[in-house]
């Protein structure tokens, strides 16, 4: 049974998760979130923090500040690092059906559904930390007396916008591949998904990931996508949209600076659990190929 | 004196003199000039569109910049042109792209066959355009424009061995605008044809307006090879062609190598439209040099990294940073190894450093040294008479620059070298990723950690170890940051040119 509204439920509010830390919007506004099962807007179920310009700049200055280390950790200790966030989700999975079922109204059935695959997309991108540098390097058979290969490192900061719904396997499957090479992450999600997301932040505070690797804002996306499309110390974008303005303004604000970029249409939820979304092609876009010369002989 | 201060001066008149510092400035050399009729010059020359020669109404030259003379009015592609070319490609693709990829690959095979055939031909051909010396465009240009297509040919029927994408099997992205520079002319042409043509692509190629005539004489070799009409397209013309390929509803995906100004546009052009981009851009590269570096060895590499095809290359080691405690020695060996340098005609075999390609790089290199000299850095080139007609630059050393000029951040595209200095590798490394490119660097010492973990910690997409400016068509090129993204050669360079989910 879906935990009820009861005299002993607190009022929740959800904050941000910037570098490492839970801080309100530096603007202190927040949005209420509704019952989704009641028509008329009664008192609301949580408050959640409405990220600003100066919120996006503080969390991509945290997810910079985090690049070097997390991009230079062993690919092994990413993968265990993300298979714990694999357990910790995994642990709390009806935590986040009741959650599922009670800001968004889904079934219970499906709440659970959504939560287990979105454990099994952790575990999928943890086994590929320590995969990629094979699957994507090679070496090369140049003519004359050097040794060369080339290998993948990840392309930097950069900025995810998952789709709304399903609000937990969406932004996992977004986050996930980024963090794979070693990318930090600002993801920004819609108020309606805001307290799922910080849920999973929960997740992401007690499963050793190192403060700054990822942030999470939430807020009015219609506010915060231009700031986040014009950020130039974004290296790069997914963005997850079927609004043709949005993509527009995030792909042609990318030529400022040549920011990588990968746009994907929202879907259907049933995309979302599909196998087609995951793989080695979600990592591919944030991932540098590196080619490396050295002379041999004597 | 104090005892240090002795000891130093006794090392320094201890020390070898090297054998090119006590070489004549000059040498003499007799001429020994290539045979410019080998380039089988036409007067005109015409659009390749669905296999087909098509003459235009309005042309422009391209000159021979070491002479300034004009080689050979080319067509002037317009819209109609460029339309017709994508037409054809469309109607090639299912074709093409439907063949076993053992026939993509047997015919793909015959034109690196040709080029090797006519390499002299092409040889001639692209020093007259390109200004570059005859001993480049032989030994460089042409042979690994021909080991591309040999390449990529042998790719055509292992492409699902090619993709990490299990679930689906590969197939190409579709028709293809590719725009090329021209620094490289044929090279470029290689880079870009061989791998879109071996996944089954169609393309429409647009050279250079000052570099137009080996990718034309290119065409020849497909008719001869037989690839069929509407498969490769090639449209002659500048800024404003370009535009058109790139703005053209009916293309899949463009390829551009260039300068990241232009790369910008291109970028904005094609957002929102769902066209695939690859991007070669511009780049600053840091070349570090270890104290603990074999010096003889670092200077060949400096010499080779900014001096290759004029300096005119987007990898060039522009940026030099050398340890301070060899800084004095490096620059007395490459001050004397400069003076060996022998700039002139480009036909001549003995040549090192021939014309600039244009007027307008000309004198894009000379603003340049005027903006260097005005920031206060040191300008030292040897004393050399240089050619009346034609645009030359003798090879230059910016001394005294600080990582803050203009000339220390923007890329020149000359044979102009800025020289830096350092303290500690950390030292190198901040400066060396301190820009907003990242196509290439290069790093010379004797300790083969020291050497990694610097390819490790440089922010660029290719990183030479202990050598430098070296390509090959097994090798993938291309740039982190604002030098664009896509990469050219070895396996990864299929992957722009194959579909994605």
């Amino acid at each position: 049974m879906p935990r009820n509204m009861t005299d002993a439920t607190i009022h929740k509010t959800f904050k941000l998760y910037i570098d490492g830390a839970f801080p309100r919007s530096e603007s202190g506004r927040t949005s209420a979130i509704h019952d989704p099962r009641k028509k008329s807007n009664g008192v609301p179920l949580a408050q959640v923090a409405r990220a600003s310009r100066k919120d996006l700049r503080n969390a991509v200055q945290g997810a910079r500040g985090a690049f070097e280390g997390w991009a230079g950790a062993p690919a092994f200790l990413r993968g265990q690092i993300l298979y714990r966030m694999a357990e910790m989700l995994d642990h709390r999975a009806s935590s986040f059906a009741d959650a599922l079922v009670r800001y968004h109204g889904a079934t219970r059935a499906a709440a659970m559904r959504e939560a287990e695959a979105s454990a099994t997309r952790l575990l999928f991108y943890a086994g590929c930390c320590d995969k990629l540098a094979q699957l994507l390097g090679t070496v090369n058979p140049v003519v004359g007396p050097y040794f060369n290969f080339s290998m993948p490192e990840p392309t930097g900061v950069v900025a995810a916008l998952p789709p709304r719904m399903p609000p937990l396997l969406g932004l996992v499957s977004c986050v996930a591949p980024l963090l794979v090479p070693g990318n930090t992450v600002v993801a920004v999600v819609e108020v309606e998904a805001a307290p799922i997301a910080l849920d999973f932040a929960e997740v992401v505070a007690t499963s050793d990931v190192p403060k700054g690797v990822l942030q999470i804002l939430t807020g009015d996306r219609a506010e915060l996508v231009p700031h986040v499309a014009t950020h130039r110390d974004l290296d790069g974008t997914l963005l997850v949209t079927d609004d043709e303005t949005e993509r527009l303004l995030v792909e042609s604000e990318a030529s400022d600076h040549v920011k990588r970029g990968r746009t994907i249409d929202v879907g259907t939820p049933a995309r979302w659990h599909a196998d087609s979304s995951r793989g080695i092609e979600w990592i591919e876009p944030f991932v540098e190929i590196k080619t490396a010369w050295h002379s041999m002989g004597r | 004196m104090t005892e240090s201060q002795e000891s130093l001066s006794t090392v320094k008149a201890g020390r070898p003199k090297h054998p090119f510092a006590e070489a004549p400035t000059h040498w003499d050399y007799a001429p020994s000039l290539e045979d410019r009729s080998l380039a089988r010059l036409e007067s005109r020359t015409r659009l390749f569109i669905d296999g087909q020669w098509r003459d235009t109404r309005r042309r422009f030259p391209t000159i021979d910049p070491s002479t300034e003379e004009t080689l050979a009015e080319v067509a002037l592609a317009g819209p109609k042109d460029v339309d017709d070319a994508v037409t054809a490609a469309r109607r090639a693709l299912p074709k093409w792209a439907g063949l076993p990829g053992g026939k993509r690959a047997k015919l793909l095979f015959a034109v690196a066959r040709i080029l090797q055939e006519r390499s002299r031909e092409f040889a001639v051909l692209e020093t007259l355009d390109n200004g570059k010396p005859i001993r480049e465009s032989r030994d460089f240009d042409v042979v690994m424009a021909a080991q591309h297509f040999f390449y990529y040919a042998g790719w055509a029927d292992k492409l699902d061995y090619a993709v990490s994408r299990a679930a689906k099997a590969p197939a190409p992205i579709g028709v293809c605008g590719q725009i090329i520079p021209w620094n490289f002319p044929l090279l470029m042409a290689a880079w870009k044809l061989a791998p879109a043509l071996a996944v089954g692509c169609t393309c429409i190629l647009k050279p250079a307006e000052t570099t137009p005539l080996t990718a034309i004489r290119l065409c020849e070799i497909f008719q001869e090879a037989g690839i069929p009409p509407g498969v490769v397209n090639v449209v002659t013309g500048a800024g404003k062609t370009g535009q058109t390929i790139v703005q053209h509803p009916d293309i899949d995906k463009i390829a551009f190598t260039g300068s990241t100004e232009v790369g910008k546009e291109i970028q904005r052009s094609v957002a929102g439209t769902r066209k695939r981009l690859s991007l070669e851009l511009g780049g600053k590269a840091a070349h570090i040099i270890f104290e603990d570096a074999p010096l003889d060895e670092a200077v060949e590499g400096i010499v080779q990294g900014i001096w290759f095809n004029q300096g005119q290359v987007c990898c060039a080691g522009s940026r030099l940073f050398v340890q301070e405690s060899v800084e004095h020695r490096v620059l007395e060996l490459l001050d004397a190894r400069m003076r060996t340098i022998r700039v002139g005609n480009p036909l001549d075999k003995n040549t090192d450093l021939g014309a600039l390609n244009s007027r307008e790089q000309f004198e894009k290199v000379q603003q340049w040294l005027a903006i260097g000299e005005e920031e206060g850095a040191t300008r030292r080139a040897p004393e050399i008479a240089l050619p009346s007609k034609g645009y030359w630059c003798a090879p230059t050393l910016l001394e005294h620059v600080t990582p803050t000029m203009r000339v220390a951040q923007e890329e020149i595209f000359g044979p102009v070298l800025a020289v830096l200095t350092f303290r500690t590798p950390d030292e190198a490394i901040a400066k060396a990723n301190n820009s907003l490119y990242g196509l290439s660097a290069g790093v010379w010492t004797d300790k083969g950690s020291k050497v990694f973990d610097t390819i490790r910690r440089l922010r660029a997409g290719v990183v030479w170890g202990n050598c430098y400016n070296r390509f090959d068509a097994s090798s993938p090129f291309g740039g982190y940051k604002e030098s664009g993204f896509g990469r050219e050669g070895g396996l990864h360079g299929l992957h722009p040119y194959l579909a994605s989910s």
